[in-house]
């Protein structure tokens, strides 16, 4: 609108005389122009004049009504104008009669530090809160699991599949890549520490026994930390959201039997699987070092991978049902415990991330010196 | 003849296989406050959807406010968008604010008002669609249904705009906030002769609010005239639709109402 008249407002005869466009556009024009009035004049005003107003909006109404109070709009004299404005003013008028904003409270000295100890107890109540409901959670999913598991009528044999193919097998390319490339890596390093000792043959060893023991189970708990926890938080989160979970809820169906119990059997039986594609591939990754750059050969590589004790393989296996576990039950919680919009599903699924990668590498550090402990 | 907000030339929409407009035209003069009625999944929030330009229709010309949808450059589109108000079938508020943030925001990116400004206008709004004071604070998703559409409407309305698209508004309302919502949009008309669109199944928003009616089915518009005349239109579902029982009662209320 380019030919919009400029909102006017004068005063005559205890009359305001509205002209121009009165428009959200506008406001700032609006709003200058009331204040330019006097102040003495307006509280005296008893009509308004609104014939040669083109326009008025809500938004321009209510910043009349700054300056005007609506009960009196209200009982002004409406008769002879324009019907169309004064309905309009009258709606807006009524709209915010009685509809005062609370009046914010005055600053008060001392009011940082009750904020402050305020914030201190939430931090630590919440704290004690989420671990109650994980302990609670991890109680009402074992129990689930362990009666599911007895019935196999019950299996959610469908469910169980879907998640294998998207949290197991798509997870085989990165899983294979990155424990590769970590394998690699590792050779080059004991390679670089070694060569002075003219211990290179060692590479071998060393590639082997920290890919059985600990990395390609951990490197593996990671990577499906980040990337099925997540998943786990945001499926159940946006069901949350669109009040899917209630909906299972009233017609009778465990929300926890239909969408936790599938995906940790899922993790159950994919993260053990896993592992061993992570521990091949980081072993191929030291091979290839050490037979391209260490002149080791493919033969001799092997003869050395074989001679090193079965029982390190468990070692590392045993731990994987375990990460499992932590990583299915706490990105399904996080996901449970989001409350009805987008930003909480991003927040807990953050939250699910970090803790599960938290406390594979906290459980993890335990059991390395478990496992020293008993020479095993 | 008035000048035409909302031209529509065959327009065509389709799922894949599934047709859901052919050759549908519909143009809806300034001021003019349209009904649309149809069967449930006749297709009228996609109708609504390819006019805002939220859905490619595989063919046909649109132009609103005299601006081709289609072809419009992204700051035509922006002008445009700054004209409508869009209130959807589900609310659409936004979760992550409060209702009173939800409704100023709009004011803030467009009109560039002080935050403290925008939130009192946004209260003002949220007043006059009938929400109590203390809803402003709220979530959205701690709201009742029937609040989620109005704080909904007051973020449609938030821009004062000429043009406003309205998905069954008055669904999940009780029957008195439903008439306020009525009484409001026809008086937001004669002031600020604003265009309505408005998606209904509601038959007491259609007698007490609209000027014409378009009826959706069979994938296009069968008839788009005045109450009266689509009430007397002869095809079965208008038919059973103005004058099954629900039809009846609520041309017995309008015609009370008329006559007071
Ligand atoms: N995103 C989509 N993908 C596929 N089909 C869709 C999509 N959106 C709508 N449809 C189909 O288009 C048809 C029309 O849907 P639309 O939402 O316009 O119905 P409606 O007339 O608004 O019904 P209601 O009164 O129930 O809201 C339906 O058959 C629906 O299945
Ligand atoms: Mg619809």
């Amino acid at each position: 609108m380019n030919d919009a008249q400029k909102p006017a407002a004068e005063i005559h005869d205890q009359t305001l005389h509205l002209f121009g466009e009165w428009r959200v556009t506008q406001f700032q024009a609006v709003r200058a122009e009331l204040e330019a009035l006097d102040s003495d004049s307006l509280a005296a005003i008893q009509q308004l004049e609104t014939h040669e107003l083109d326009s008025i909006d809500s938004s321009a109404a209510h910043e009349l009504m700054q300056f005007i109070a609506p009960e009196r709009i209200l009982s002004m004299e409406a008769e002879n104008q324009p019907e169309h404005h004064m309905k309009l003013l009258h709606a807006v008028a009524r709209a915010l009669q009685g509809n005062e904003p609370p009046a914010p409270r005055p600053y008060r000295f001392g009011d940082g530090i009750a904020a402050l100890g305020k914030t201190i107890t939430q931090k630590a109540t919440h704290q004690i809160e989420q671990t109650n409901q994980l302990l609670n959670f991890i109680g009402l999913v074992l129990l689930r699991a362990l009666k599911i598991i007895v019935l196999p009528h019950r299996w959610r044999v469908t469910s169980f599949f879907v998640h294998v193919h998207q949290s197991g097998l798509n997870a085989i390319p990165i899983v294979a890549l990155l424990t590769f490339l970590v394998g690699a890596v590792v050779a080059f390093l004991g390679a670089t520490v070694l060569s002075d000792f003219g211990a290179t043959i060692y590479t071998v060893d060393l590639v082997a026994y920290a890919f059985m023991r600990e990395l390609g189970v951990l490197l593996t708990a990671i990577l499906l930390a980040g990337r099925t926890a997540s998943s786990y938080t945001a499926q159940i989160g946006a069901m949350k959201v669109n009040q899917e979970i209630d909906a299972l809820r009233v017609q009778g169906l465990d929300p926890i039997e239909l969408l936790v119990v599938p995906r940790l059997f899922t993790l159950l039986f994919m993260l053990p699987l896993l592992t061993l594609v992570a521990m091949v591939s980081g072993i191929i990754g030291g091979l290839v070092v050490a037979v391209f750059s260490l002149d080791i050969s493919v033969t001799q590589f092997f003869r050395i991978v074989q001679e090193v004790p079965i029982r390190h393989l468990w070692v590392g296996l045993v731990k994987a049902p375990l990460f499992a576990a932590v990583i299915a039950i706490i990105g399904c919680l996080e996901g449970f415990k989001v409350k009805g919009n987008a930003r909480s599903v991003g927040q807990h699924t953050t939250s699910a991330v970090v803790q599960a990668i938290f406390i594979v590498i906290l459980f993890d550090a335990i059991a390395a010196l478990f496992f020293m402990e008993m020479g095993w | 003849m008035r000048e035409s907000v909302i031209e529509i030339r065959g327009l065509r929409n389709q799922f894949g296989h599934h047709v859901v407009h052919d050759q549908l035209d519909l143009t809806l003069p300034r001021g003019e406050i349209l009904g649309v009625v149809g069967g449930s999944g006749a297709g009228k929030s996609v109708l609504l959807r390819s006019i805002v330009g939220l859905q490619k229709p595989a063919s046909g010309h649109i132009e609103v406010l005299g601006i081709d949808v289609q072809k419009a450059s992204s700051r035509e589109r922006l002008a445009l968008e700054r004209r409508t108000g869009v209130l959807f079938q589900s609310g659409a508020l936004f979760s992550s604010m409060t209702v009173v943030e939800n409704v100023a925001m709009p004011l803030i990116e467009h009109e560039h008002l002080r935050k403290s400004d925008a939130l009192e206008l946004a209260r003002m709004k949220l007043a006059l669609v009938g929400l109590p004071g203390h809803a402003g604070d709220l979530q959205p998703a701690e709201l009742s249904g029937g609040m989620v559409k109005r704080a909904a409407l007051a973020r449609s309305l938030a821009l004062e705009p000429e043009l406003l698209f309205l998905d069954e508004p008055t669904a999940g309302l009780d029957p008195i906030g439903a008439a306020a919502f009525d009484e409001l949009i026809v008086t937001l008309r004669d002031a600020l002769g604003l265009t309505v669109f408005l998606v209904t199944h509601d038959l007491d928003t259609l007698y007490q609010a609209c000027d014409r009616i378009a009826v959706i089915g069979e994938k296009k518009i069968l008839i788009h005239d005045t109450l009266s005349q689509v009430a007397s239109f002869d095809h079965p579902w208008v038919h059973d639709y103005f004058h099954g029982p629900r039809g009846r009662q609520a041309a017995a209320v309008g015609q009370q109402r008329r006559s007071l």
